[in-house]
């Protein structure tokens, strides 16, 4: 048989008589008939020229991100793509590759898993990182699980921030409620940021976690040294979330703050928006904790003749040796986004991640000065507070209302607070990058002002 | 091999030693060379209370790791903090610097091997 060419006929005549089976269906005979569908009503089958024109036109009807105004955020964010990062992804060494089992023959993976640890560690401010994680909302569940296991069970109170995204609380309350973890929210002040005092009360002397996510969910940033310090007063461990990543060029990671775990989002870094995905978690941690951290863990060594070279320093207590006793029951790691988010970084650099960061705060502040200028009905949700690149903006109807009338004007005006509920005016929530050009800034505006 | 006598030895290769009215749990040779090179040892909290047959701690290989398990019901007395920072002990002394944690309680009323016991009991297993 050819690798790439699928079975003919004479193939299945052979493998089934070398099976001693008669017909492909006394092969799959242990199926019940009941899961089985009868024939499927399917359309004749087409070449592949009719299919990649028809599925284009249907494809074209959508709205490219980048074909219009765009300010869509809320976790997901459109940052600088240098062709590098495709160019090294797409290598089929990198593209087709699983971590084996024997990890140590690809080393050209343990080394990027290296380097990815190595550039997470020194944004977080926290001096372990593991390998990745699947996306932000798991990385969470992680360090709750995490910050459990690390107080032995003891805690079974995990506290945690309204304004982190909700969809991550959603997939927290998923996994907490299985693991007999009870969830306690904080919801934010006037100000649309937390009241430190107001955390320690929650967590009392009962939470293994306290839980926040800065820039939050509204865009704000939050004051990490009170919040770490309200959660360590109580003997619990502090946990940042970060969905946008490109804010660490500007803002110090939570480890500097003495955050126990800083934890998140990296798809900003080289992972274009798509579709559902795919998203890159991130978890860090201090080195003390090093057991309980999940997921693996690369390290680098020396080989045999002294050259430098990298092997799985750990991974003993993954799911396929620990089983049920696991630290995680994700037994993997989100390689080839690890791979372009390494690139990404590799190629922007530490003082062009800065001026990256630097460049999305001085758009989003023009923003809110002329959005503010504009005047009633629009305003911003929280005018006094600080933010990095995104904000909630209010005006005249509904969140979901208002990105319907700018859409229909040509401008994508961000994502709606409308369905998510929470503690905070229903507005949009405005993200705005350096792939946002003046002129992107002008049409918002001056669609706020026609709409006025 | 070495199975000292003097020692009681349970199924789950643990071996105890009576010290008055505590006893000291550590694991047999034949375990660690089965483990391999312990990296890292994790011990229970002292005062807390086990048992018999409860997970006390975890060893860690360097390609596994496995749990060790309370041979007698009672309170950790104490725990062995040396192998924190040289959990090696427990491949090279395993009957002594290597001891893992002290339980308050006795073997009392527990089934365990003498060391000819436990010889025959691991001949068996690998026969």
């Amino acid at each position: 048989m050819h690798p790439w060419v699928g079975a003919g006929p004479e193939d299945r005549r052979h493998i089934l008589s070398e099976l001693g089976l008669k017909s492909i269906d006394e092969l799959f005979a242990s199926i019940p008939a009941g899961v089985c569908v009868d024939g499927l009503d399917l359309p004749p089958a087409r070449d592949e020229d009719w299919i990649r024109h028809t599925l284009g036109e249907m494809a074209s009807a959508n709205v490219a991100m980048d074909s219009i105004p765009c300010f869509l955020g809320a976790g997901v964010y459109r940052h600088v793509q240098p062709s590098i990062v495709d160019a090294v992804l797409s290598r089929a060494e990198f593209f087709t590759s699983y971590t084996p089992y024997q990890p140590e023959i690809s080393q050209g993976t343990l080394q990027v898993i290296f380097e990815f640890q190595t550039l997470i560690s020194r944004l977080t401010g926290l001096d372990t990182a593991n390998a990745s994680l699947y996306d932000g909302a798991t990385a969470l569940v992680e360090a709750a699980l995490f910050s459990h296991r690390v107080l032995r069970g003891k805690r079974d109170l995990v506290v945690v921030a309204e304004t982190i995204h909700p969809m991550y609380r959603q997939v927290l309350d998923t996994y907490a409620e299985a693991a007999g973890i009870e969830v306690a929210v904080v919801a934010p002040g006037d100000d649309g940021r937390l009241d430190p005092d107001k955390v320690r009360r929650t967590a009392g002397d009962r939470a293994c976690c306290v839980a926040v996510q800065s820039p939050n969910f509204l865009g704000i940033v939050e004051d990490l040294p009170q919040l770490a310090a309200a959660a360590h007063d109580g003997g619990a461990l502090a946990v940042e979330v970060v969905t946008e990543a490109v804010s660490l060029g500007l803002l110090a990671g939570g480890g500097s703050f003495g955050f126990d775990v800083v934890c998140g989002e990296a798809q900003s870094f080289g992972v274009a928006p798509g579709f559902g995905g795919p998203h890159l978690g991130f978890f860090a941690c201090a080195s003390k904790h090093l057991r309980q951290m999940p997921g693996r863990l690369a390290g680098e060594t020396v080989d045999e003749d002294g050259n430098r070279a990298f092997c799985l320093t750990l991974s003993t207590r993954e799911q396929h040796i620990r089983r049920a006793k696991a630290t995680s029951n994700i037994c993997t790691n989100q390689g080839l986004m690890a791979l372009a988010a390494t690139v990404w970084l590799e190629a922007i650099g530490g003082s062009g991640l800065r001026e990256l960061a630097t460049s999305c705060l001085a758009r989003t502040e023009e923003l809110k000065r002329r959005v503010t200028a504009v005047g009633d009905p629009w305003r911003l949700a929280y005018p006094q507070s600080p933010t990095f690149n995104e904000f909630l903006l209010v005006g005249p109807g509904s969140g979901t209302e208002l990105v319907e009338r700018l859409a229909s004007e040509g401008v994508l005006a961000g994502v709606p607070t409308t369905d998510w509920g929470g503690s905070w005016p229903d507005g949009v929530l405005v993200a705005v990058t350096e792939r946002n050009p003046a002129t992107d800034l002008d049409a918002l505006v001056s669609t706020l002002e026609k709409l006025s | 091999m070495t199975i000292p006598d003097g020692l009681k030895y349970g199924r789950s290769h643990e071996w105890i030693r009576t010290e008055g009215d505590s006893v000291v749990v550590g694991i047999t040779h034949y375990a660690q060379d089965q483990l391999g090179e312990v990296v890292y040892v994790e011990l229970p909290d002292v005062g807390s209370s086990v048992a018999v047959g409860d997970e006390l701690g975890t060893l860690e290989s360097v390609k596994a790791v496995s749990e060790f398990l309370a041979p007698i019901a009672g309170e950790v007395l104490e725990v062995n903090t040396r192998l924190e920072d040289e959990p090696n002990l427990v491949n090279d002394d395993p009957y002594g610097d290597g001891w893992l944690v002290k339980l308050s309680g006795s073997a009392e009323g527990e089934e365990f091997l003498d060391a000819a016991g436990y010889q025959e009991f691991l001949d068996q297993e690998s026969a």
